[in-house]
């Protein structure tokens, strides 16, 4: 044909082998096969990494995280060795010492604090995911200051969440993909959670059905949302419950739900002279209590057959009793909750929130499923179907981090609810091993005993003042005052506390502070500066007011510069770790599921395992669980201990492939020498699926039930009905109103009774962040391309989200006169910060925003002091207080979430106006010495031989 | 000057639902991760860890902002590689026949031993969509994976181009646009895909789905239509409690 063309090799070798783990380049956990090429002196080395499609959780397809995992684990900025300190803290100078030694240090730092006092010692782990096992450990310890990441991130959307409901959204649960027909989404940034997030937005979108996106910035997944709404940030919870008062009004509630699943029937003693005023009424055992409407006859509201009137009311000793429902309606029908009356404050118009409240009440009640599965319930009632409202929703740190975020969150939950949309087809689903209420969850701990360990877990679910972590004289037990009156339900601790609690000694000093994962001298804390003043404060005979910190970090982070003791961890592709289902799981709705790393390639440095590490430490400190009876180590590895800890009887880490009288079986059972060769084996990971009848109506369907107890999720059957209205929240305002033995100092009374509601409500906490002065919001998102503060270093993710421009709205960027390259001037109530900005007009007119953690410090990760990351990137962490702007109390008020005590980072109020260019973005730090060197100046990577 | 065929026996290429595109990127860097340990030189980086850094990718996101007549502005996300087209002038402008068209199936390829770096093709490509490597000095472009989409050694279910294997909002498609019949055309075809930039002449063989109609919700259509159901069953909590008991009836 007159027309050459070459030969192309189209099916050339792909790898040498394929091992399959898991990723960690986020924390979604995906699973992934990593492609194996022998190298030139025969070692296996990193080829490709793509998505595993047999796992559960992405099924194939793999983020820009996950493909660059490779430039992670080739990473420049890879610790290669135990570092001393030899310079000041914070300047960056160590010399490399032997693990001999530094175990040495470790050991002899941290003996005689658990010797004395073992409260001396604060451990938190940042963004571990194998908390059941670092907790464990710090509970031997015997120290109640332990706790990870959570109380920045989104503890209250998973306290919220098990708190009403047994469950949240992301680990917890997932919209119904397959049947839902309109998907909201609420203040999700673009990291929680990924892959599946991206997925289902995928399958909703090939189906035809509705997203609507509520979100001051449209990008990301709004960005495809078929409606935005370009809410106010903070203003969600009265969004929805204005959404709520449409509802109900209408009457488009699911009656039969409310009635038969939720504590909307349950009732309530209403008379105020009442010591148990707003309690519920119980029968002798304890059980709360509603009325059945066909007898009219008090019962415990799990009786057989009992059909709970939602609308019954009752006089009983002189006091009237009505249920939850009533108040419900007294309260959201009430005009104060009507569209019009929030449309101003939520930047949305009345007639756009009559219309989302309209398709709510059509999808849900027009639009319904009705799927032929016959189940039971927990009250021995048996139903030919199951009857779905194919409304799902998804929500995350958005309304998480504000400091009406728990009531936020509780609203969401409450919206679900009224339209029956959780755990039926088509809402939202639950994921083993949830749902799980807030009873089956264990209470904190804190109970301190010199040589031996903590009476309980640290962390938990309070249910009253009883239950707080308070000291014999009512101080807090805990560094960071976790379950304390300042936020009694602080179920995931404050992390974001623990370096300022300890450097002002209050509630007690501390003598080492033990860190993992979390950069808290950089992206992870408020009040950088702040922060790098009291890590390296001395006292009046020059010794460190915090006397010694250890960390521990795969990469030369910003927060390496200030320990003394850095013990290096080893990259995700170089460790054992587990998913478990004891710690954050992975599982489907319809499968639970857990999944293991394991070093698919040996580091080529001189460090170790994080949770090795610890299995050694243990043993040194002579721990129980970590020294056999002739205290000798007990695990020699986290492989070891993954394998073999048994934490009740037949559970263990990991559920899969357990052993028992017939041979193999999961769930519960014996450990398994073979175990993790199963697990490699088996692709890194183990599914079962649920029985059929079990896949919904989970939390009362006896099919799911009876399957839960038999894989070990719970040792007897715990059916329950959801929480609408939280006693427990109930029982702190009642100590605050003056009842009960344990009682809150006087100045926080008016904020619990204001703040602890039991049903949802909304405040604004705008003043308090100087709303007045500083008129614009100033968020921040993750990149999708990019997670946490380990992307920076990634030599292919630095090229797409290098630089992070303050993004601002038309209306401010006219009214500054900015144009394309300017810098602004942004002040807060706390600080000031010099950056460039860019325009953009998909955005709430009164939010300004920016990409997290790309800013950087110089010296840090590898990078060249020249990078963009140093020069231009910035970080909104300077603007932002650990604290309130004084109110002129005298008193220090956290900024956090006054129930959970989730920082408020979303709460940031500021001001903005236009600036000459400065040389470099402001505040700059001094740089800090590499303890690592700098990276090449040229990459061309191609492996085998 | 390098002779296109005169026709090819199969059309393959992209399409890329920009309805569904979020902008993750995971196309980008999966296409990077696998065009660097195969087809010809890597996918250098210069200055990966510095003040500059550049390398070489294969396919990119841009984003745009877009302000619709009525409503708020939307932002679309637009992934872009190369399109393959049917008459490719980055082939015609070859001056040594290293770029080329594949017979077969049409996948425009540059042929490295042949390059000799002159960056023209880059220059008569509209599109933007050939990166010159800075290592080896030679072009780089798509190569709709041409060493997976027939690749003996990958399972069957994987020969598809690395960036639609990888993509997890399910937003990129693979097949022969060449067939009218193939599941990308039809897809096409409900969607009412588009060529890039038509008005060059290049007839890309890639198509684009553009996005839906968005926040359609002032106009009269279905809100009208789904007011009445907000029409109170009661003016107050008291009313609605009557209201609840008659309810509670009919269950």
């Amino acid at each position: 044909m007159g027309y050459n063309q070459p030969v192309v090799e189209t099916s050339p070798k792909v790898s040498d082998e394929i091992r399959k783990t898991t990723c960690y380049m986020c924390a979604c956990r995906c699973g992934i096969n990593v492609h194996m090429k022998d190298g030139p002196d025969g070692k296996r080395q990193v080829a490709y990494i793509e998505g595993n499609k047999d796992h559960p959780v992405n099924q194939g397809v793999l983020c820009a995280k996950g493909s660059a995992g490779i430039m992670q684990v080739n990473a420049p900025s890879r610790l290669r060795a135990p570092l001393k300190r030899v310079g000041p803290r914070g300047s960056g100078a160590f010399e490399e010492i032997t693990w001999d030694e530094a175990m040495d240090i470790a050991t002899k730092t941290l003996a005689p604090i658990r010797e004395k006092n073992p409260e001396k010692l604060a451990f938190f782990t940042g963004r571990d995911q194998s908390q059941s096992f670092t907790s464990f450990w710090a509970q031997g310890f015997g120290t109640p200051n332990y706790a990870a990441h959570g109380g920045f991130c989104s503890v209250n959307m998973a306290a919220a969440g098990i708190y009403t409901m047994g469950g949240a959204f992301w680990e917890f649960g997932q919209p119904d993909w397959e049947h839902t027909k309109l998907f909201m989404l609420f203040g999700v940034a673009e990291d929680h959670d990924s892959n599946p997030i991206k997925m289902g937005i995928g399958k909703i979108k090939a189906r035809g059905a509705k997203i609507i996106g509520i979100n001051p910035i449209r990008t990301g997944y709004n960005a495809v949302a078929d409606e935005w709404v370009g809410i106010t940030p903070g203003t969600d919870g009265l969004f929805i419950l204005a959404l709520v008062h449409c509802l109900l009004k209408a009457g488009k509630i699911d009656l039969n739900y409310l009635s038969q699943f939720t504590n909307a029937p349950v009732l309530l003693n209403g008379d105020e002279s009442s010591p148990d005023f707003g309690l519920f009424l119980r029968d002798s055992d304890g059980k709360p209590v509603v009325m059945d409407r066909t007898t009219g006859k008090l019962t415990a509201f799990d009786a057989k057959g009992v059909k709970p009137d939602l609308g019954a009311s009752f006089r009983k000793a002189g006091y009237t009793h009505r249920t939850v429902f009533h108040m419900m309606i007294e309260r959201y029908m009430d005009d104060a909750y009507a569209p019009e009356a929030v449309a101003d404050r939520c930047g949305i118009t009345a007639k756009r929130i009559r219309a989302i409240a309209a398709q709510l009440a059509d999808v849900a009640f027009n639009q319904a499923i009705e799927l032929d599965h016959e189940w039971t319930d927990f009250r021995g009632t048996k139903h030919t179907k199951m009857i779905g409202r194919p409304v799902s929703m998804h929500a995350m740190r958005g309304i998480s981090a504000h400091a009406n975020g728990f009531q936020t969150c509780r609203a969401l939950h409450m919206l679900q609810i009224i339209l029956g949309a959780v755990e039926t087809p088509g809402g939202m689903r639950f994921k083993p091993p949830y749902p799980k209420p807030a009873t089956a969850h264990p209470k904190p701990h804190c109970k301190v005993t010199p040589n031996a360990p903590l009476d309980g877990p640290h962390l938990g679910f309070v249910h009253g003042p009883e239950d707080l972590c308070l000291k014999d004289d009512g101080s807090p037990a805990r560094i960071d005052k976790a379950f304390t009156w300042d936020n009694p339900m602080s179920a995931h601790g404050l992390m974001h506390m623990v370096i300022s609690n300890a450097h002002a000694g209050d509630p007690y000093k501390i003598d080492t502070l033990f860190m993992y994962m979390a950069n808290m001298s950089w992206n992870s804390s408020m009040n950088i500066g702040g922060v790098h003043k009291m890590l390296t404060d001395t006292d009046e005979d020059g010794n460190y007011v915090i006397p010694n910190i250890i960390y521990s970090d795969a990469y030369s982070s910003e927060m390496v510069a200030y320990a003394d003791l850095v013990l290096p961890d080893t990259t995700y592709l170089e460790r054992h770790d587990c998913i478990s289902l004891l710690d954050r799981p992975i599982c489907e709705a319809d499968a639970v599921a857990d999944a293991i790393r394991w070093p698919v390639i040996e580091p080529d440095r001189d460090v170790r395992g994080f949770q090795s590490m610890l299995c050694d430490l243990g043993a040194r400190l002579n721990l129980p669980g970590f020294v056999n009876e002739d205290g000798t180590q007990k695990y020699k590895d986290y492989a070891d201990y993954i394998t073999h800890h048994i934490r009740r009887p037949g559970i263990g880490p990991l559920a899969g492939w357990r052993t028992g009288e017939d041979g193999l079986q999961n769930g519960r059972g014996d450990a398994n020498d073979a175990q993790l060769d199963t697990y490699i084996e088996n692709g890194g990971f183990w599914m079962e699926h649920l029985p059929e009848g079990a896949n919904y109506y989970k939390p009362w369907n006896m099919r799911y039930q009876e399957w839960a107890v038999k894989m070990g999720f719970y040792d007897s059957v715990q059916p329950y009905i959801f929480q609408l209205y939280v006693e427990p929240m109930r029982k702190f305002q009642r100590a605050a109103e003056g009842h009960g033995d344990r009682q809150p100092p006087d100045h926080l009374r008016k904020r619990i009774i204001d703040t602890l509601d039991p049903l949802p409500i909304w405040y604004s906490n705008a003043a308090e962040n100087k709303a007045d002065a500083f008129p614009v919001t100033a968020l921040t998102q993750r990149p999708m391309a990019m997670y946490h503060s380990w992307g920076s270093q990634n030599a292919w993710l630095r090229q797409i989200h290098g630089r992070n421009p303050l993004y601002v709205p038309t209306k401010i960027w006219e009214a500054n006169g900015f144009s394309e390259g300017d810098w602004a001037l942004v002040t807060s109530p706390h600080g000031k910060i010099t950056v460039p900005v860019a325009h953009q007009a998909s955005l709430n007119e009164n939010t300004v925003w920016t990409w997290n953690a790309i800013g950087k410090r110089k010296g840090a990760w590898a990078l060249d002091k020249n990078a963009p990351e140093a020069t231009k990137g910035f970080l909104l962490n300077h603007l932002i207080h650990e604290l309130l702007p004084p109110k002129g109390d005298g008193l220090r008020w956290a900024n956090s979430d006054p129930v959970t005590g989730q920082a408020a980072w979303f709460d940031l109020k500021v001001r903005i106006e236009k600036t000459t260019a400065p040389k470099e973005s402001q505040p700059q730090m001094p740089a800090i010495k590499s303890p690592v060197g700098k990276g090449p100046d040229h990459l061309a990577w191609k492996t085998g031989k | 000057m390098t002779e296109l065929p005169t026709q090819t026996e199969k059309k393959l290429g992209l399409v890329i639902d920009l309805d569904t595109c979020v902008g993750c990127h995971a196309c980008v860097i999966s296409c990077k991760g696998w065009n660097t340990e195969n087809y010809g030189a890597p996918l250098s980086d210069q200055d990966p860890y510095g003040a500059a850094p550049t390398g070489t990718f294969l396919n990119r996101v841009h984003s745009y902002e877009v302000q619709p007549e009525t409503g708020p502005a939307q932002l679309i996300h637009f992934p872009k590689s190369c399109l393959h087209c049917e008459d490719a002038p980055c082939v015609t402008v070859c001056p040594t026949g290293a770029s080329y068209k594949r017979v077969e199936d049409g996948i425009v390829l540059v042929n490295e031993s042949d390059c000799i770096g002159c960056g023209l093709c880059a220059w008569a490509c509209p599109y933007g969509a050939r990166e010159m490597d800075q290592d080896q000095g030679v072009m780089k472009k798509c190569t709709l994976c041409v060493d997976r989409i027939y690749n003996e050694n990958l399972p069957a279910e994987d020969r598809e181009p690395a960036c639609v294997r990888t993509c997890p909002a399910g937003a990129r498609h693979f097949g022969d646009l060449g067939d009218p019949d193939s599941e990308v055309s039809q897809l096409v075809a409900e969607r009412g895909g588009l060529d890039l930039m038509p008005e060059q002449g290049t007839k890309p063989v890639n198509q684009y789905l553009p996005p839906r109609l968005k926040d359609d919700y002032t106009n009269t259509g279905e809100i009208d239509i789904l007011a009445p159901l907000l029409d109170p069953v009661a003016p107050d909590a008291k009313g609605l409690l009557g209201w609840l008991d008659k309810a509670l009836e009919k269950l």
